[in-house]
Order: C-alpha cells, then sequence, then structure tokens
C-alpha cells in the first residue's frame, strides 16, 4: 500500500510538473486564445479589461500566484460568478493560459 | 388614454414623409472589429460600415425616435454617435473606462449611460455629446462604487438601474436632466444582473445572479419598495454554472406573461403579470441568454450560454413547449425580429454570419457575412417605449 501510495504522489507530482511545462500545440492555441477573447471575454472584456468579472491585465494578476489562477479557470471560484472550466481546458491548458495572460494579450 | 395617445403619435410618425430616413434598417455590431454596418432590411445588403467604434464586446446600440441618429455604447467606455442616413460617424467621446450600455431619455434628447467603471450612470446631451450629469453609484462605507446594469428609461422622466455589488435598485428624476435626484431601494437582491421595464412602463424587473428569485419594483407605487418575486424557484438544488450572463434586453411579453431566463438551471420560467407568481417553465437545452418574443405570435426565441450556444429554440407559449430548434451557427449571440415578425435576424458569431430566417417555416432566407456579429438592432426600435 505505502509503495502504491509513493507511487501515486510520484504521478501526481510529474504531472504537476508536466502542467507548467507542457505548451498546446498552434491549433490548440488559437482555439484557447478565440475562447479567452470571446469567451471569458464575454465577463472580463474581449481585451481583458474587465467587465462584471475582474480585468485579467497582468498588473493584475500578478497579485496572485499561477496555482491560484489556474484553480480558478478549471474549478471556478465559488460564492463568484466564475463557473468551472474543466469541461473545456485542462489544467495544463490553463496554465498555459495564465501564462500568456501575465505577458498581456497581444 | 396615453397608450392610445403614443399609438396615434407613432401612426402619425409612420405617415410622415421622413426625408433619408431609413426605419427599415438594420444595425449590426462587429464585436472584435471596432466596427458596425448597417444593413437595408427589405434588400438584406449593407449600406454601411462604419469602423473605429473602439472595444465593441458587449456593445448595443439605441436609435432616436425619428431614426436619424444611432447610439452606440462600447465596452471601452466609448459613446458614438451615428448619422444613419449619411452612415457616417458624427459625434464620439469615451465617456467612462468600462460601460455596459445607454439608453435615450426624454423624447431622445438625453442618452443615459450605465458604467462599471467608474461605477454609475452619466447623463449627455444627445446632440452635442456633452455630459449634463455624473451620478456615481456610490454604496460601501468607504465610498465604494458599484457596477451598474439594467438601465432603463421609464416614465415620467425618470431612470430605473441595478447595483451588481451593491444589490440595489435607484431611481433616478430626470426632470432636469442637469440636476438629477436619486430614489435608492436597499437589498433589493444579491447580484442583480440585468433589469428591464415592462411594456407599460409600470414594473422594472431585476434578474438576481446571487439568489434564485427576481426583485420587482412598481414604479407606479415605488413607496411600497422593492418586492422578491419566484423566490425559490432553483427548489433548492444547486445552481448550474454560467458561463454568460443572461439578458433581460428584448424579454418575452405574451399578453399577461412574462418569459424569463432562469440563471442556473437549463429553463424558461413563465411568470404572469397579473399576481407576478410562477406560472409554468419550459425546460430547454442549455443556460438562456435572450428569450424574445416574436411580435404578434405567441412564441419566443431562446439562445444560449457557451458551450450549447449554435442552437436557438423556438417555444410556443400556448403549449408550453419547444417546437422548433435552429442551427444558425457557431456562438448564437443574439435574436431580433422584424416588427412585424416575420423574420428573425440571427447573429452567429464565430461562423461571421447573420442569418436572416423565415420565422413562420424555419428556412433561412438570406445570409449576410459579418466580423464577429454580436448585436442585431432594428431601428424601428427607436420608436419603441420601454424595450
Amino acid at each position: 500500500m505505502p509503495r502504491i501510495a509513493a507511487a501515486l504522489a510520484l504521478a501526481l507530482a510529474a504531472s504537476t510538473a508536466a502542467a507548467w511545462a507542457a505548451e498546446p500545440g498552434p491549433a490548440r492555441q488559437a482555439e484557447l486564445l478565440h475562447l479567452l477573447k470571446q469567451d471569458c471575454g464575454s465577463c472580463h472584456g474581449l481585451t481583458m479589461k474587465g467587465g462584471l468579472g475582474p480585468a485579467l491585465v497582468p498588473e493584475r494578476l500578478a497579485e496572485r500566484t499561477d496555482e491560484t489562477l489556474v484553480e480558478a479557470i478549471v474549478d471556478g471560484r465559488p460564492g463568484t460568478a466564475m463557473p468551472p472550466w474543466r469541461f473545456a481546458v485542462t489544467p495544463e491548458e490553463a496554465a498555459w493560459l495564465v501564462r500568456t495572460l501575465r505577458e498581456g494579450l497581444p | 388614454m396615453i397608450s392610445r395617445a403614443v399609438a396615434f403619435l407613432i401612426g402619425l410618425a409612420l405617415l410622415l414623409p421622413s426625408p433619408a430616413v431609413e426605419a427599415a434598417d438594420v444595425l449590426v455590431v462587429e464585436r472584435a472589429s471596432g466596427a458596425v454596418q448597417i444593413v437595408d432590411a427589405e434588400r438584406k445588403t449593407q449600406r454601411a460600415r462604419i469602423e473605429g467604434l473602439g472595444d465593441l464586446s458587449h456593445a448595443t446600440a439605441v436609435f432616436t425616435p425619428d431614426g436619424s441618429y444611432a447610439f452606440v455604447f462600447g465596452r471601452d467606455g466609448g459613446l458614438s454617435k451615428i448619422d444613419l442616413a449619411r452612415g457616417a460617424l458624427v459625434g464620439r467621446v469615451i465617456q467612462g473606462g468600462n460601460s455596459i450600455g445607454g439608453v435615450l431619455a426624454k423624447g431622445g434628447k438625453v442618452v443615459a449611460v450605465a458604467n462599471y467603471v467608474p461605477g454609475g450612470v452619466k447623463l449627455f446631451d444627445a446632440s452635442t455629446l456633452v455630459e449634463l450629469a455624473e451620478i456615481p453609484a456610490v454604496w460601501g462605507p468607504n465610498g465604494e462604487r458599484s457596477k451598474v446594469v439594467g438601465l432603463m428609461p421609464a416614465p415620467g422622466d425618470r431612470l430605473v438601474f441595478s447595483l451588481w455589488e451593491a444589490g440595489e435598485i435607484w431611481i433616478l428624476d430626470i426632470a432636469d436632466p442637469r440636476k438629477p435626484a436619486v430614489t435608492r431601494f436597499k437589498d433589493a437582491g444579491s447580484f442583480p444582473y440585468d433589469g428591464n421595464i415592462t411594456p407599460d412602463g409600470r414594473h422594472y424587473i431585476a434578474g438576481l445572479f446571487g439568489e434564485d428569485g427576481l426583485a420587482l419594483l412598481d414604479l407606479e407605487h415605488p413607496e411600497q419598495g422593492v418586492r422578491r418575486i419566484l423566490d425559490g424557484y432553483g427548489r433548492g438544488e444547486a445552481p448550474l454554472p454560467v458561463y454568460k450572463m443572461p439578458h433581460l434586453g428584448g424579454w418575452g411579453v405574451i399578453g399577461d406573461l412574462l418569459l424569463l431566463p432562469a440563471i442556473g438551471r437549463h429553463e424558461v420560467l413563465l411568470v404572469d403579470r397579473r399576481g407576478w407568481r410562477e406560472a409554468g417553465r419550459v425546460a430547454v437545452q442549455g443556460q438562456p441568454v435572450f428569450v424574445v418574443a416574436r411580435p404578434g405570435r405567441s412564441e419566443v426565441w431562446v439562445n444560449f450560454a457557451h458551450p450549447a450556444n449554435d442552437v436557438v429554440e423556438v417555444i410556443d407559449v400556448a403549449s408550453r413547449r419547444v417546437v422548433r430548434r435552429l442551427v444558425p451557427g457557431k456562438a448564437v449571440m443574439h435574436i431580433e425580429f422584424t416588427p412585424d415578425g416575420k423574420e428573425a435576424w440571427v447573429s452567429a458569431r464565430d461562423s461571421g454570419a447573420i442569418v436572416v430566417y423565415d420565422a413562420d417555416t424555419g428556412e433561412p432566407r438570406a445570409r449576410l457575412a459579418a466580423e464577429s456579429p454580436s448585436g442585431v438592432f432594428m431601428v424601428s426600435r427607436g420608436l419603441k417605449v420601454g424595450s
């Protein structure tokens, strides 16, 4: 049993590390950017300067860790209007979106 | 009596020769391009395209009662005035940092804008776009400002709107638009996301995101305060995630029935206006966004939030059933009927198209190209009161 737990922990650690390193392919990146601008944009604004949802511009995101932001994307934020996007965005893809947003949208 | 007088005036307006006014025009917002198209509704061809309007995500347009001008409200706080006959931008101000829409008041003389940042309402002279007044939506103990939603004109030179964070509804008396007077209604409900007013101008309703009920204010008896209707329509069930906030603009009013999107439930709610009680609900295929009544028919057309947003469902109100399902294209944003109810103009953002349906048969009549189209607005809206 302990060995299984250790293996699980290792696998989990590996997948978390992969989440930060993984880069979606170009076609998927285009889809994610479209989702970000158009659908996330319906609350956060097309240019990420905010709407009913907060602005997702680099200065604002600097206040939060990657983990918090990835969790907010995939699991939503209970008690707010932010819904979970896990059905459409993997944690790896969410991590890529966070990196992209931290650099600022082109 | 009043409605008869209004009908007479509208009838008169339709009879008078109105030079260069194309009341049969349609304004189409191209949300990602900062442009609008003016489309000839009869010929279904583009008459003009006006660029340089900024960030038009969630942009709306209103029209002067004579159909001469459109005012377009951009997300980035841009307020643009368009001469419809010339198809030209004739005025533009950046009036705020983040805006959600606006309305015309005082017979088209005053433009009112609802802002998220800085939270509040601003009033402008419709002819010059000169600012007349600012009404900050201050509510918190430290002067916090709330985002403003659901701004609507009401009879008696009034505006009504809701405050998202504050959970309040405010009535603004604009008899003197340079010195507006506020009446506040606190504890209206948790996170009002939009509001609308009944066609008779009497009742204002705010949809609530934070609870499963709606807030109702009788504008003839504001002293009675805000009351909750359809309280607990979610029946204690956990709400489903909402991937796009519903809208109450263009809601379905069929006789005494009001048809509204539920929040966090894949249902359209029916409210009987005679007692403000639920009169049924219709299961639909996703989170409804717009529930739009077809003029002259007992029918509403519904579009949906992401991800089930490539579909329009048509509800027959008498039988409370979905009787037709249309697939106009990817990411259906908006539905607008011609005033005679014969055609439905539907924008499909990710298909880059406006699809015009024969509303009787559900067959597409025309397909117009547009860049990421969102709002579709008939210029004849300007003739309507409180819609």
